[in-house]
C-alpha cells in the first residue's frame, strides 16, 4: 500500500515536472494554457508508461536518525556510520527480500523534541518501514509517542535505564541488570563500598542512580553522595570540591558527551587522576575515550557489553570493515549494537517475509541471528537483547582490557525488582 | 577536607567561575554597553578564539603553542570583528533588535562553519606542562584545599584584560574618544571625532577579548562549534546586572554572579542553582532595573 501511494506521487511529481517544460519550450498562449498543459502530461505520462521496463532495483528505505550535530555528536556520528556500514554489506549481498535498503539520514541535533519531529518526518513524509536511531533515553522518550501513534518501529541501540517497555521499541542496548548492576557486583567484589554517583542532569542517570543507591544499600554498601550537572555542562569545580569532602573509594560516571572531557580534565587539575580516584564510566566508550584522550582517563574502568577488543572472530571481521571504510576509528558498543541493529532486523524481515512493523517485531523475538561481533545474541520475548557483560580497564593506546565478564548471557529485565517492585513488562 | 575547606574551595572556584564570566562579559560591555549592539555572534567570537587555539597548539606544540594561541585568537578574532562591524554592524547602528537579528545569522554560519572545519565532535587544547600543576595548601585548617593552575591562570588573565581595557578607556586618546562618544555622539562628532573608526576599533576591541576568552575556556572544557551557546545567555546576564556602560559594574556582576552560583552549589545541585541565580537576578532588576552601576548618559537616555 505503501510503496503503491509513493509511486503515483512520484509520477504525479514527474507529469507535473515535464508538463512545465513543455510550456517552456512552446511559449504558452493564455488561452491555449489548459490544453497544452492536459497534452503535455498524457503525452509525458505515455514515454513514462513506456520507461518502467528499464529494471531500476527495488528499494526500501530505512531512516537513521542520530545527532549529528550539538553535544552529542561526539558520539552519535560513528553510531551512524556502524550502522550506513551495515546496510551497505547487506545490499552488497542482495539487499533484503529482493530489495536494496535506502537510508534516509536524519539529524536529530542533540535535541530531543527535533527526534521526534523527525522521527514523525521519517515515518509520514518519507514513509520509512523502521528507524535506527537515537541514544539519550530523551531522545529516546521524545520519539516514543511518535511510534506509538504511527505505528513504527525503532531499534535503539544504547544502553539505558530500562523501566521501559514498548512494543514499538527493539531494546538492543544493556538494560541496568546487564550493565549497571554487573559493574556494581564487580566493584563490590573488588570490594569498593563506598561509591559517589555522578551523571548528567536527564532520566538515564537519574533512574540509573535511583536503582544503584537501592541496590548499594541492600548490598551493605554507602552512597557517598549523588550529583548532576545540567547536560552538556561543563563546571564541575563545586561537584569536584564535593567529591573532595565525600572521599568515595570509586565513582560510578554516568555523564553523557562532551562533559566527560570537562569532569576528567578538571578532575586531573585538581590533582585527582583516575589512577588515584578509580572512576567507573557507564558512557565512556573507544571513541569517547579517543576524543577525550586516554593520557586523562588512563586506568578509569569501563562497563559494556561489547569492546573492540573482544576476541570473536565476526568481531574482528566487523572491525576490520568498518575500518576498512573510517581508517584509524575505533568502534564500541553502541556501535556495534546500531550494526546488529540493522542484521537483526533483515532477519526478521525475512523470516516474516514482509517489512510490516507489527510482523517484524514479532518475527524478531527469540530469532537466531548471524553472530555480528558480540557473540550469539537473540532479542528476548520484552524486545530486548539477551547479552554478556563486561568490565574493563582503558589502556594508555585508547582500547579496553576486559577485566571480568559475566557468567553468562544475561536475560533482560527492564523493571529493576529491587527499585519498581510489581511492574513488568507485558507486550 | 573539612566543611570549611569546602566553603573555601566554593568560594574559589565561585571567583574562578565569575573570572570567566568577566572575560566572556567585557566583550560585551563594550559592544552592548557602549555601542548598543546586540551581538549575538559574541559567543561564535569565543568559539572562534578556542579553535584558533586549538590549530595555533596543533601547530607549535604544547608549550609556545598556547601562549602564541592566546595573542592569534586575540588578534583573529578582532580581525574578524572588524570585518563584521564593516560588512554588517555599521549598517545597522540605533537599531538594537536588527542588530540582534543579523547578529545571530552570523552566529548560526560560524557554529556551521566551524562544523564543516573541524567536525561536529569537540576538539581539545591540552594545557601546556607550566598549567598542569596543582596549588595546594597544606599544614592548616585548609589542608586539602587546592587550586588548579588553570584556574588560577584565567584569574590572573581576567583580571589583566580587565585592567587593560580599564587603562585603555581612563587613560588613553582612543579611551578619550571612546568615552567622549558614549556620553554624547552628535557632539562628538561636531568636534570632528571620527566616530565610525572609534566603533570600528571598540568592537573589534571587544571580540578580540572574546577571542581570548574562548582561549582561556579551552584550557577546562572542550571546544565545540556551539560552545559559544552556553555563555552567551551569562554574558549578557552580567552586562545587563552590571549596569550597562560600566566596566565596574561589569566586574561586580561577574563576581556577584559567580560567588552566588556556587555558594549556591555546596547546599543543593547545580541544575537548581542555576534556578536560584536566575530568580535572584529577576528579583534584583526589579528594585535595580539600570543594574548594580546605573550610568547616566545621553546615549542610554535615548534608548
Amino acid at each position: 500500500m505503501l510503496q503503491m501511494s509513493k509511486r503515483d506521487a512520484a509520477s504525479d511529481a514527474k507529469g507535473a515536472l515535464c508538463a512545465s517544460r513543455w510550456e517552456g519550450i512552446l511559449g504558452v498562449d493564455r488561452r491555449i494554457h489548459r490544453a497544452m498543459l492536459s497534452i503535455a502530461v498524457v503525452a509525458c505520462s505515455l514515454s513514462s508508461l513506456g520507461a518502467p521496463t528499464v529494471a531500476a532495483p527495488e528499494t526500501v528505505e530505512v531512516g537513521v536518525l542520530q545527532s549529528l550535530t550539538g553535544t552529542m555528536a561526539i558520539s552519535e556520528v560513528t553510531v551512524k556510520n556502524a550502522t550506513l556500514l551495515a546496510i551497505d554489506q547487506i545490499n552488497a549481498s542482495g539487499g533484503v527480500l529482493g530489495k536494496q535498503i535506502v537510508p534516509v539520514v536524519e539529524d536529530g541535533a542533540s535535541d530531543p523534541s527535533m527526534f521526534a519531529q523527525k522521527a514523525q518526518k521519517l515515518i509520514q513524509q518519507d514513509k520509512v518501514v523502521t528507524v535506527f536511531g537515537g541514544w539519550t533515553s530523551a531522545s529516546r522518550k521524545a520519539m516514543l509517542p511518535v511510534f506509538e501513534r504511527f505505528k513504527g518501529l525503532l531499534w535503539y541501540p544504547v544502553q539505558f535505564e530500562g523501566n521501559e517497555c514498548s512494543p514499538d521499541i527493539m531494546y538492543s542496548g544493556a538494560q541496568p541488570n546487564q550493565q549497571i548492576l554487573p559493574a556494581l557486583e564487580w566493584a563490590e567484589q573488588k570490594g569498593y563500598k563506598s561509591i559517589f554517583l555522578l551523571g548528567s542532569d536527564y532520566v538515564f542517570p537519574r533512574t540509573a542512580n535511583l536503582i544503584l543507591k537501592k541496590h548499594i544499600t541492600h548490598d551493605g554498601g554507602t552512597v557517598a553522595g549523588e550529583e548532576y550537572v545540567p547536560l552538556g555542562g561543563s563546571d564541575f569545580s563545586a561537584v569536584i570540591n564535593k567529591i573532595k569532602l565525600a572521599k568515595p573509594e570509586i565513582i560510578f560516571n554516568t555523564l553523557n558527551g562532551d562533559s566527560n572531557v570537562s569532569f576528567f580534565k578538571q578532575m586531573a587539575a585538581a590533582g585527582l587522576p583516575s589512577a588515584k580516584l578509580p572512576v567507573m564510566s557507564f558512557s565512556i566508550a573507544e571513541q569517547e575515550a579517543k576524543a577525550i584522550g586516554p593520557s586523562l582517563l588512563e586506568g578509569s574502568y569501563a562497563a559494556w557489553n561489547y569492546f573492540q577488543s573482544l576476541p570473536d572472530p565476526a568481531n574482528k571481521k566487523f572491525v576490520a570493515a568498518y575500518q576498512a571504510k573510517y581508517p584509524g576509528s575505533p568502534v564500541d558498543d553502541p556501535m556495534a549494537h546500531g550494526y546488529l541493529d540493522v542484521y537483526a532486523w533483515a532477519a526478521a524481515v525475512k523470516k516474516a517475509g514482509s517489512f510490516d512493523a507489527d510482523k517484524v517485531r514479532k518475527a524478531a523475538v527469540a530469532l537466531k541471528f548471524a553472530d555480528v561481533g558480540l557473540g550469539s545474541t537473540a532479542f528476548a520475548a520484552n524486545q530486548s537483547l539477551v547479552q554478556t557483560a563486561y568490565v574493563a580497564q582503558l589502556l594508555p593506546s585508547g582500547q579496553f582490557k576486559v577485566l571480568w565478564q559475566s557468567k553468562a548471557p544475561i536475560d533482560p529485565v527492564p523493571y529493576d525488582p529491587l527499585s519498581f517492585p510489581g511492574k513488568t513488562c507485558v507486550l | 577536607m573539612s566543611e570549611l575547606t569546602l566553603v573555601a574551595g566554593q568560594l574559589f572556584n565561585g571567583i574562578s567561575v565569575a573570572s570567566i564570566l568577566l572575560l566572556v562579559a567585557i566583550g560585551l560591555a563594550l559592544s552592548f554597553g557602549l555601542m548598543r549592539v546586540i551581538n549575538m555572534a559574541h559567543g561564535e567570537m569565543l568559539m572562534m578564539g578556542g579553535y584558533l587555539t586549538y590549530v595555533s597548539v596543533s601547530i607549535f606544540g604544547k608549550g609556545a603553542g598556547f601562549a602564541i594561541g592566546l595573542v592569534v585568537a586575540f588578534v583573529g578574532t578582532a580581525l574578524f570583528g572588524a570585518l563584521l562591524e564593516v560588512t554588517l554592524i555599521r549598517r545597522l547602528y540605533g537599531r538594537p533588535l536588527d542588530t540582534l537579528l543579523a547578529t545571530w545569522g552570523v552566529s548560526l554560519i560560524l557554529q556551521q562553519a566551524a562544523r564543516s572545519i573541524f567536525g561536529p565532535v569537540g576538539v581539545e587544547v591540552t594545557a601546556p606542562a607550566w598549567l598542569a600543576g596543582t596549588l595546594s595548601l597544606g599544614g592548616s585548617a585548609l589542608t586539602g584545599l587546592s587550586f588548579p593552575a588553570v584556574r588560577l591562570f584565567i584569574i590572573v588573565l581576567a583580571a589583566a584584560v580587565l585592567g587593560g581595557v580599564g587603562f585603555t578607556i581612563a587613560r588613553t586618546r582612543l579611551g578619550l574618544l571612546v568615552r567622549a562618544v558614549h556620553e554624547n555622539r552628535p557632539i562628538a562628532e561636531a568636534l570632528g571625532t571620527n566616530t565610525r573608526l572609534v566603533d570600528l576599533a571598540v568592537f573589534s576591541l571587544g571580540t578580540g577579548i572574546a577571542g581570548v576568552a574562548g582561549s582561556a575556556l579551552a584550557l577546562i572544557a572542550p571546544v565545540t562549534p556551539t560552545v559559544g551557546q552556553s555563555y552567551i545567555v551569562y554574558a549578557f546576564l552580567v552586562v545587563i546586572v552590571g549596569g550597562l556602560g560600566s566596566l565596574t559594574g561589569t566586574l561586580a556582576a561577574a563576581v556577584a554572579i559567580g560567588v552566588f552560583s556556587a555558594a549556591a552549589q555546596v547546599f543543593t545541585s547545580t541544575s537548581f542553582a542555576d534556578v536560584l541565580l536566575l530568580l535572584c537576578v529577576i528579583a534584583f532588576m526589579q528594585f535595580r532595573p539600570r543594574g548594580i552601576i546605573a550610568q547616566r548618559s545621553r546615549a542610554l537616555d535615548e534608548g
